[in-house]
């Protein structure tokens, strides 16, 4: 919310500069988001007096004029008409720079000399008056500067207000808290004009239908009013904190809202048939056109102010066309109520729309100031518009609401904020904030909160009010006592936290895409129809169509990550996610949220460099990794086993990845359709593992096996076998050979060519033995490989090769 | 033949000094040292000396001998040195060439800026717990006391599943999670992805955040205070300047926003401290009396604290990045900085 320092100034003495202003405002829960300097530039424009007015004698639409300030004269050339002899007019001097750019020079306009230039409102920036120059009061001090004449220098504060705290939605509300922040008393208005009397019910009445939404309703009336324009400091404080001024009685309600925050509406009385205000719900359908010319469609949980007749306004958000007041208006009702905040809210929720009234009805305004309100403002439109008060108000409020007393007890506030604050202390910041504090025992007191502060309820309201105006930075500052969280990390967390160090190792980025994709993203993946991955849960009101739907699996996010980073030249990727998938569950009414890691790898295996080589990355880089990952988590027995049936991964280069029956995951090269939905071009390989099922099987601790006492042998192997002949084969039938001192199988060496024959292919493995208690000698290293190979030969009539 | 075996030694001094190579050294052993050497042949003429006279200079012929010995080695070893200072320096490599590197990744910079909160909160004694982002509205806001028509669910653009269901707003709902299983005391901090209806260059759709809760007997606003304070100060520097300001959360009272110094123009006013010379980075308070009542526990016995922080808005800061959706992108460019 915008407030002018100089209006605060109305009802507060500030003693303090701006910088300390604004610290004390925002120290105290008022953040002070912007201080803006106003009306400055002006030292060069003074107050001048017109002495005579001429024609120009070399054009007809120009006037020679004679202005006077303190001790000197001015010739000026002048195009406006609306200037008299004696009044008093802004002028710029010889070197101004106005607001809107021009600088004034000495300068000859059709051979008359002109030394300034008498200024309109908009040449000054001061407002959107263009017809004219702008006259000053008459008892302006001459040669002044305009921004002393007018009180322009000032500095606009932006405040940011809580949502608990209305009651500060307007200049009194902060001067309050300025108040009690510096320890002083608030200067209120003071109101001359009394509501007394009984005039006011032999012309209008109010009837509360629906008090439930309406617990209040003041009418006040005032006649022979004349509309016109406001004077120039009202609209200056309104247009200062962005409320346009529309006219005298308009400009009112506005500027008492603005002072004390109660939203006012005033009525054109004529147009109220009847002559009477009826406050009640709405009729389901009923048609209504608000102020800015839009027909409203209402239900019967909106609330309507109405004549004897008809709908005149929607309560507290908007007035209607029916009534507004017009130029010719001569009788004003005018409205201060004080309408049900949630149901106010809903109202401007449904309409769509939210205006400065019912923001403020609609966090809860001070149902206690409503009549104050309408005097202040009564009195202010009698003397701006020359009309008359109607004796009297019209005060409908069947059931006055009275604020409950708040029990305080000294040790809570201390237990609370960890402090030693005395009674005495409390008392005194409870008083400064106009709370009716009262003393119940020891340590012990009844606090009633005055109206306009129904954010107070509870204790804990009060010890946040004690905490704010002691000053948060008078609480110490401790560590907390107690034992530290059984908690830990999850075993998830942990886990989660190794992978990604072992994908990092790997050379693989981490990236973290949005869980909402396109509901049209997953086609890429050419999923059958009843794939339950096709079962998005949708987003009732996403922000795009393309972010509709919860993802349900991380590859789309990693496949259009590929295709921005290859259109930025970012071409040898690897990249990882490691973050939640969701699926819909049936009969469930929360999904069930899936770890998923997903990595995806293509163009070259590293940087091209002087001293290595580079190659492209390919199916056993991205199987490495992954079986690393299970090394790493030493989840054993890993298999990996050819698949055919996976739509988005090549048939002949893909694989399940399997922990006996159970499947982890699946790796393989990027299905060239699934490529080219993407538009992706090249190779790319990507693995996706069910992180949730990894979690169960890894194993965190690590035993220490004893280091090998005595040398191994190593003997090499090389074997020409059919050529599609699967190594895990081969390996198997190693293992199955149950051989104690075959401690590690390693292959070493794939080749097809000459000298093999076609159809074939060459492999060679490197096997380790090892005894713990021994040496094996020779002769049992060759007996045991000797039966390694015939087994080999004989399962796979595998020839022993060079 | 005194003055023989002195001629010899200085003779002999004067080569091995003179010596470039080891075959110059091994020349000159075999001339004085060998068997047929002159030192060797002289003193195979001592026996024809008087008696005393053969002691005297058999004395000294020995001591010449080691004395050209300790030489011929010292000289083979100078010989050896300088050789080798040769052959190196013929070994040249061109040390501006780049060195190879490890193709190695990096975490998200977000992930390495929740691993350093995850870490200072753990010296801090507190556990980590996760919750689901797909969120009950009670969750969400009823039982953080944020009923149906709050004006603070409008602060919070929210993506909705159903009626009652949607995309937490906040990661707050663990905090309720949290102490509906567990009684006091609670410390714990639970990170995650939270979702509100926004995007701008400082707003995300999606974003992280963290959230703290300690509940315990006797903990109090100025414990808030202080281990908030240790965070600041371990994640921004020792020497950063924070204040607590007074704030308004429904699920907390009282609330404090925790703002620190700006670095950027250290507390004079600038663009990205909006001229105030603060940098909200936290939302934090004590536990309002009414979420206790939601989860059972009761507030005359048990106080506590929660805080919420925005990952990405600590890193932006922590980092100097000036566009949320950096984060989002995933530009290798991008991720390689970090």
């Amino acid at each position: 919310m915008k407030v002018s320092l100089n209006w605060l100034r109305d009802y507060v003495d500030i003693r303090v500069g701006i910088k300390e202003l604004i610290n004390l405002l925002t120290m105290g829960g008022l953040e002070v988001e912007a201080a803006t300097p106003t009306g400055q530039g002006f030292e060069k424009i003074v107050v001048a007096e017109i002495q005579s007015i001429r024609r120009h004698p070399n054009a007809d639409r120009l006037s020679l004029v004679e202005a006077r300030t303190s001790g000197e004269k001015f010739s000026i050339v002048c195009g406006a008409t609306n200037i008299r002899e004696g009044q008093r007019v802004p002028l710029a001097l010889v070197g101004t720079k106005l607001p809107n750019g021009t600088e004034i020079k000495r300068s000859k306009i059709r051979g008359e000399v002109s030394e300034g230039m008498l200024c309109s409102e908009i040449e000054l920036g001061l407002g959107q008056e263009a017809s004219g120059i702008m006259i000053l009061d008459p008892d302006a001090s001459l040669g002044a500067g305009l921004g002393e004449a007018l009180g322009l220098a000032d500095t606009i504060l932006d405040i940011s207000i809580t949502p608990n705290r209305p009651d500060c939605l307007c200049v009194i509300g902060v001067a309050r808290e300025i108040a009690a922040l510096t320890d002083q008393r608030l200067q209120y208005p003071t109101l001359s004009l009394s509501d007394a009397g009984s005039e006011i019910h032999q012309k209008t009445s109010v009837t509360l239908l629906d008090p439930d939404l309406c617990p209040r309703y003041v009418a006040r009336v005032i006649e022979g009013v004349k509309i016109g324009p406001s004077p120039y400091w009202m609209r200056n404080r309104l247009e200062k904190v962005g409320i346009r001024s529309i006219n005298n009685v308009v400009d009112v309600t506005n500027y008492v809202m603005m002072e004390c925050g109660q939203p006012l509406h005033a009525f054109d009385f004529e147009l109220l048939e009847e002559g009477r205000i009826v406050v009640r719900r709405a009729r389901k359908g009923e048609v209504f056109i608000t102020l800015d010319g839009v027909k409203r469609v209402l239900d019967e949980e909106m609330l309507m102010i109405c004549d004897g007749v008809k709908p005149v306004a929607v309560a507290g958000v908007m007035g209607g066309l029916n009534s507004e007041i017009r130029a010719q208006t001569r009788t004003v009702l005018l409205e201060s109520a004080y309408f049900h905040p949630m149901n106010n809210r809903r109202t401007s929720k449904k309409l769509g729309f939210e205006t400065e009234a019912s923001y403020r009805f609609g966090r809860g305004i001070d149902y206690g100031g409503c009549l104050n309100a309408a005097n202040r403002a009564a009195s202010m439109i009698q003397e701006l518009t020359g009309g008359r008060v109607v004796e009297g108000a019209v005060d409908a409020y069947p059931k006055p609401i009275r604020p409950n007393p708040i029990r305080l007890s000294v040790p809570s506030v201390n237990r609370i904020l960890g402090t030693e604050i005395s009674t005495k202390q409390i008392k005194a910041y409870l008083k400064n904030l106009e709370l009716d504090v009262r003393e119940e025992g020891e340590e012990r007191l009844s606090i009633t909160p005055p109206s306009f502060r129904g954010d107070l309820e509870r204790e804990i309201d009060l010890i946040e009010e004690v905490a704010r105006l002691g000053g948060y930075e008078k609480i110490p500052l401790t560590l907390p006592k107690g034992p530290p969280s059984p908690e830990e990390m999850s075993r998830e967390l942990i886990l989660e936290q190794k992978a990604k160090d072992l994908l990092i190792q790997h050379g693989y980025y981490e990236v973290v895409t949005y869980s909402f994709t396109a509901p049209l993203s997953l086609n890429g993946l050419g999923l059958s129809p009843d794939d339950p991955r096709r079962q998005c849960l949708p987003i009732l009101n996403p922000l795009t169509a393309d972010s509709s739907v919860l993802r349900t699996s991380l590859i789309p996010g990693l496949m259009e990550t590929a295709r921005y980073n290859l259109s930025h030249k970012n071409v040898n990727l690897r990249i990882f996610e490691l973050k939640k998938v969701y699926l819909p569950a049936q009969g469930e009414r929360l999904p069930k949220e899936v770890k998923t890691l997903t990595g995806l790898a293509m163009g070259m295996d590293g940087e091209v460099h002087w001293a290595s080589s580079v190659r492209q990355v390919d199916f056993y880089d991205v199987k490495g990794c992954v079986e690393d990952l299970f090394e790493f988590l030493q989840i054993k027995g890993i298999t990996f086993d050819r698949a055919e049936d996976i739509p988005y991964l090549h048939p002949g280069k893909s694989s399940k990845i399997f922990l006996g029956e159970r499947a982890l995951g699946v790796l393989g090269e990027v299905h060239p359709e699934t490529m080219g939905h993407y538009e992706i071009p090249g190779k790319a390989y990507l693995f996706e593992i069910a992180f949730d099922q990894v979690v169960k099987d890894a194993v965190e601790e690590r035993r220490f096996r004893p280091l090998p006492k005595f040398p191994a042998v190593h003997r090499d192997l090389s074997l020409v076998v059919e050529d599609h002949l699967e190594a895990e084969k081969v390996e198997e039938a190693i293992r199955l050979l149950e051989q104690p001192f075959i401690d590690e199988l390693k292959l070493f060496d794939v080749y097809r060519g000459v000298p093999v024959p076609q159809g074939k292919k060459s492999i060679s493995y490197r096997i380790r033995y090892q005894a713990s208690d021994r040496t094996l000698t020779d002769d049992e290293v060759n007996q045991y490989h000797e039966k390694v190979i015939s087994r080999l030969r004989e399962a796979f009539k595998a020839e022993l090769r060079g | 033949m005194k003055e023989e075996l002195e001629k010899i030694q200085e003779e002999c001094r004067a080569s091995i000094a003179l010596a470039k190579t080891e075959p110059e050294i091994s020349e000159i052993r075999v001339r004085v040292l060998g068997r047929k050497g002159s030192l060797t042949q002289l003193l195979k003429r001592l026996g024809t000396l008087p008696d005393a006279e053969r002691r005297e200079i058999g004395r000294r012929a020995n001591e010449i001998k080691e004395d050209l010995e300790a030489r011929v080695e010292e000289g083979l070893r100078r010989i050896q040195k300088q050789e080798r200072m040769e052959s190196l320096g013929r070994e040249r490599i061109d040390v501006t060439l780049p060195g190879r590197g490890m193709v190695s990744g990096r975490r998200h910079p977000l992930t390495q800026t929740l691993d350093e909160i995850i870490h200072i909160f753990s010296r801090l004694g507190f556990g980590v717990v996760e919750g689901p982002e797909v969120e009950l509205d009670y969750y969400n806001f009823e039982a953080l006391n944020i009923p149906k028509g709050h004006p603070a669910r409008e602060m919070q653009a929210t993506f909705f599943i159903s009626e009652d269901v949607v995309l937490r707003t906040h990661t707050s709902p663990v905090q309720v999670r949290t102490m509906e299983k567990k009684r006091p005391p609670v410390r714990v901090i639970c990170p995650g992805a939270v979702y509100r209806c926004d995007s701008d260059p400082t707003h995300s759709p999606m974003f992280h955040q963290v959230e703290g809760l300690l509940v315990d007997k006797g903990i109090t606003f100025s414990d808030l205070k202080g281990v908030l304070s240790v965070f600041v100060h371990q994640m921004f520097g020792r020497g950063t300047q924070l204040r607590f300001r007074p704030s308004f959360f429904p699920f907390t009272e009282p609330s404090a926003e925790i703002d620190i110094e700006c670095f950027i123009c250290e507390g004079k006013g600038c663009g990205v401290c909006s001229n105030t010379g603060w940098l909200e980075i936290l939302g934090s308070g004590m536990v309002d009396p009414a979420v206790y009542r939601f989860v059972g526990y009761d507030p005359e016995e048990v106080t506590g604290f929660a805080f919420g922080m925005g990952i990405e808005r600590i890193a932006m800061l922590k980092y100097g990045i000036n566009d949320i959706r950096l984060f989002f992108t995933n530009d290798l460019r991008f991720l390689k900085q970090f």
